[in-house]
């Protein structure tokens, strides 16, 4: 092959790289592993973490039960191996599950357009705050206090270096839910959207109708955000929102330390050209057969570089497939009862405990302990092997004295006994 | 109308209905284990204002049908796993499934972000592990692995920029892009709130230091390079081109996109970048996925360090810690830390080859791409005469003439059971034809993809129409794009009636 290219050795290959450019010894990277030594490598790490605890952590990232099947089709290689289904006639599979997709995610949210995947929710919340920019002209976004307070940090960095605002309107102090009078006084004429998310980060549904109300009067848009993907399984989706921006992960994706995940944004047909990221369109081939391709590109930066409506390229694909697996094998009656599971473990685990705020709750809510401090009963719940929940001092100063817990259909009633038995 | 050349259309049996097409009321295909709980009133639990009647045309499937349906699909596909995948710039090489096997280590997999410290160590140990490995092959202080994929890399990388310059005392307003870019450049400085000025590549498609030393002054923010390039040559005036930026206190960001040419070969620590992404499913194998996830590392020089994202590992008392007490950091660009799944694979793939099994990947990489080259190079126009490294780029010069464009070309690849190239990128090359072939692929599968691309140089030339009107042999003939876009039908609806 050296020949052919008209080399001799393999050094040749690079000598027209200027002589300082190049490297000047040897990476400082151990010599290559077996199969067996990388499996030893990984276990040994998996040593030092947790093993056989219970859980009750949630907070934007949920442990559901993943039917075989999700894990089964994202391991095909014809999935699993292939790229970005710009060529469409050899990428028909991708294309099409990507259409069930956005088909899937609008009948969950209510919504009329959904994109093909975002990096995760948080990265989708601040998206849709910048589209809620381009499409009111005004660079404010008004953000209640019990947003996922990681999702509201990547919303202050976008929103600082595009030089735009961030806003924020108290929580209840009764009820946890957001303040939509406070909302209402905050909102100004420069205010691109109002972001709610519901349930919100301390597990409470809110009011989004009303919070809409309120935002269009002032021309604001409402952006509905969710963490919690199972709860649109059995909750009234947020129909008069404007842009819905939520968080798949709950759809068979493993916690896997924070990611990868897959967010997603979607919104009323007639926003559909200021959507950020890949869209998959049905249309027809030349002998005249249903066939899908990716479509509307010239929002995006391979077509329109500077304008583009965001700078994303690649997404989640393999992700937001595994979430339509998940769809798809629970279907219409399973996410149902997969979400009144949830309900009835939650609100069993809250029966007798002291909840922080009264509004209504999904699978997780705040919980002030009886006889601990949170951090006093965490050291001893980890001592039954279960890990407790999230205390909220760490984002909240004033619920030093809370914690936040979750109940799925993972956990089971021994569990949430003994977890109760501690914060009770 | 038949199809031409009378060729048989593969799978005719197998037009798999959409799952809504598919559905039938009542029909399921989950379990769920009995509850161990009394039950709950969802309306008394939530209001009954809060609760849906139901998910309006959600599908209901039995288990049998949602296996085959997405297998059926998954058929329809082309990937790796079925031969060479040339795509230019995008890197597509073999994703070891040892990567996939230890990425669903039970005790990583289902890791919470939140659980403590103390339980976490093992995946802290291997971020930490994968941003030191990073950080030598980059030759660069430190790395984050928060940003989710290369875009993402790019806009963190910039952000940096913004929050150093700014600390400087001005952030500046220009950011200066090649014509060559990746599109994800000049969308990205827009999205950091910079000014794009485009540069144009000189004769031999590089950057010309006289382009950029004409356009550099106390506005330019930074420079955003491809090193190799997007037409595969390495820069090689890059020092020079780095230090007139510097002088003017401008920064160098290097796109990372193309870093499979340099592992272990040279280092953009060592020729003048401050900073860069790379994109672990492109050099670091994690798979694509039809389109992701992916993960964008970014490396920089120690004076850019104190404005990486929140939170940073932090050796202490023996144990890692998250440390989110970094008064100068531009804050948070994803939730969490970053796609640490994709972290294991990729570190997985580090692992295996070692130091010198990367180097010898990379030589590998550009002798197949050098190969590629030397047999294509009689029957398409090289767009420049500079060395290749890790990818070709020819025009369709010859085949214009012929009425035959690289779009037509890409067409006829797939009758013979190729992925195409990818078409008409970069823009400053008439009709781009941009072919990668990576460390992959065995020569008699580079020689089966050349001999196919030399036999369509024949057919444009014998019969054009052929070419035009390919494919003939796939699953749907080729889809009318303009239509899709200018009636946008983004999803099932149920029909009236």
């Amino acid at each position: 092959m050296l020949a052919a290219c008209g080399l001799s050795s393999l050094e040749d290959l690079y000598k027209h790289v200027p002589e300082n450019a190049l490297i000047r010894e040897p990476l400082k990277i151990p010599p290559g592993m077996s199969e067996y030594e990388i499996t030893a490598y990984f276990r040994e790490r998996a040593k030092k973490m947790a093993h056989g605890y219970a859980s009750f952590l949630g907070a934007g990232v949920y442990a559901h039960y993943r039917p075989v099947l999700c894990d089964v089709i994202v391991q095909r290689g014809e999935f699993l191996t292939s790229y970005t289904p710009y060529q469409a006639e050899y990428a028909q599979g991708t294309l099409q599950a990507i259409f069930e997709f956005q088909t899937m995610i609008c009948q969950l949210t209510g919504m009329e357009v959904a994109n093909a995947s975002m990096y995760d929710g948080s990265t989708a919340v601040a998206e849709a705050a910048m589209m809620a920019y381009r499409i009111t002209g005004r660079s404010r976004f008004l953000v209640p206090a019990n947003l996922h307070p990681e999702y509201r940090q990547v919303l202050d960095t976008a929103a600082h270096n595009a030089r735009m605002q961030v806003a924020t309107f108290p929580y209840d102090e009764d009820t946890g839910q957001a303040d939509l009078a406070a909302m209402e006084q905050a909102l100004d004429d420069d205010t691109a959207c109002v972001i709610l998310q519901s349930p919100n980060f301390f597990g409470l549904l809110e009011d989004t109708r009303a919070a809409a109300e309120i935002a269009h009067k002032r021309g604001a848009l409402l952006v509905a955000a969710f963490t919690e993907a199972v709860s649109l399984g059995l909750l009234e989706p947020p129909r008069e929102a404007d842009i819905v921006a939520g968080e798949l992960q709950s759809f068979a994706i493993s916690p896997s330390y924070g990611g990868p995940f897959a967010g997603v944004i979607a919104a009323r047909e007639k926003y559909i050209r200021q959507l950020p990221g890949r869209l998959a369109g049905e249309t027809k081939d030349q002998d005249g057969n249903r066939a899908f391709c990716l479509t509307l590109s010239t929002r995006e930066q391979h077509i329109r570089r500077e304008k583009a409506t965001s700078n994303i390229c690649t997404n989640q694909a393999l992700v937001a497939l595994m979430a339509t697996v998940f769809m798809s094998v629970y279907g219409k009656q399973g996410l149902r009862e997969l979400a009144l599971q949830n309900l009835a473990k939650a609100q069993y685990l809250a029966a007798g405990l002291e909840r922080r705020f009264s509004g209504p709750f999904f699978n997780e809510f705040v919980v002030r302990p009886r006889r601990h401090a949170p951090g006093e009963a965490l050291e001893k719940l980890l001592e039954k092997k279960i890990l407790g929940g999230v205390a909220l001092g760490r984002f909240y100063p004033e619920l030093a004295d809370s914690l936040l817990v979750c109940a799925t259909e993972m956990n089971r009633r021994e569990d949430i006994d003994a977890l109760k038995e501690v914060l009770g | 109308m038949p199809k031409t050349l009378g060729k048989v259309r593969p799978h005719p049996t197998q037009n798999e209905p959409l799952l809504f097409e598919l559905s039938s009321p009542g029909k399921q295909g989950y379990q769920l284990p009995p509850l161990d709980v009394p039950p709950a009133d969802a309306a008394e639990a939530l209001g009954a204002a809060n609760v849906r009647r139901e998910i309006e045309d959600f599908p209901e499937v039995s288990e049998v049908e949602v296996l085959r349906h997405f297998t059926r699909l998954s058929t329809w596909n082309y990937a790796i796993d079925l031969g060479m995948f040339p795509l230019g710039s995008c890197t597509m090489k073999y994703n070891p499934r040892i990567n996939e096997a230890v990425a669903r280590t039970e005790a990583l997999a289902w890791a919470h972000p939140y659980q403590p410290e103390e339980l976490s160590q093992g995946a802290m140990e291997i971020i930490a592990t994968l941003e030191q490995y990073l950080a030598e092959i980059f030759g660069m202080a430190e790395v984050t692995l928060q940003p989710a994929a290369g875009a993402h890399g790019e806009y963190t990388g910039i952000m940096l920029i913004r929050a150093y310059l700014t600390a400087q005392g001005n952030p500046r307003k220009v950011v200066l892009v090649p014509d060559s870019a990746h599109g994800t450049n000049p969308a990205t400085a827009v999205m950091a709130g910079y000014e794009v000025k485009t540069l144009a590549s000189n004769d031999r498609g590089m950057v010309d230091p006289a382009a950029v030393a004409a356009a550099a002054n106390e506005d330019v923010a930074a420079l955003m390079i491809t090193n190799p390039n997007t037409v595969g040559v390495f820069e090689e005036q890059i020092e020079e081109i780095a230090g007139i930026l510097h002088a003017k206190g401008a920064q160098v960001y290097m796109d990372g996109a193309n870093l499979n040419a340099l592992v272990g070969v040279a280092r953009p620590g060592d020729f003048g970048v401050d900073v860069l992404h790379a994109n672990l499913h492109k050099t670091f194998s994690t798979p694509h996925g039809g389109g992701g996830p992916g993960a964008g590392a970014v490396g920089v020089k120690p004076h850019l360090a104190p404005f990486l994202p929140v939170p940073r590992l932090k050796r202490d008392g023996g144990l890692w810690r998250w440390d989110y007490d970094r008064p100068q950091t531009i804050g948070r660009v994803r939730a969490f830390y970053g796609n640490f799944g994709v972290m294991i694979r990729a570190l997985a793939y580090i692992l295996a080859h070692g130091g010198e099994g990367l180097r010898r990947a990379t030589l590998d990489a550009l002798l197949n791409a050098n190969y590629v080259r030397a047999r294509l190079e009689p029957h398409y126009q090289i767009a420049y005469p500079a060395r290749s490294m890790h990818e070709c780029v020819f025009s369709d010069a010859r085949q214009e003439k012929l009425g035959v464009r690289t779009g037509d070309i890409a067409k006829r690849l797939l009758d013979y059971g190729f992925h195409p190239y990818t078409v008409s990128f970069p823009l400053i090359v008439h009709g781009a034809m941009m072919i990668e072939p990576t460390e992959t692929e065995p020569k008699a599968e580079l020689d089966a993809f050349c001999d196919v691309l030399i036999a369509i140089a024949k057919e444009v030339e014998e019969n054009p129409e052929l070419v035009k009107t390919a494919p003939h042999s796939t699953r749907v003939s080729r889809v009318d794009e303009v239509t899709a876009a200018r009636k946008p039908k983004v999803r099932w609806t149920r029909q009236a009636g």
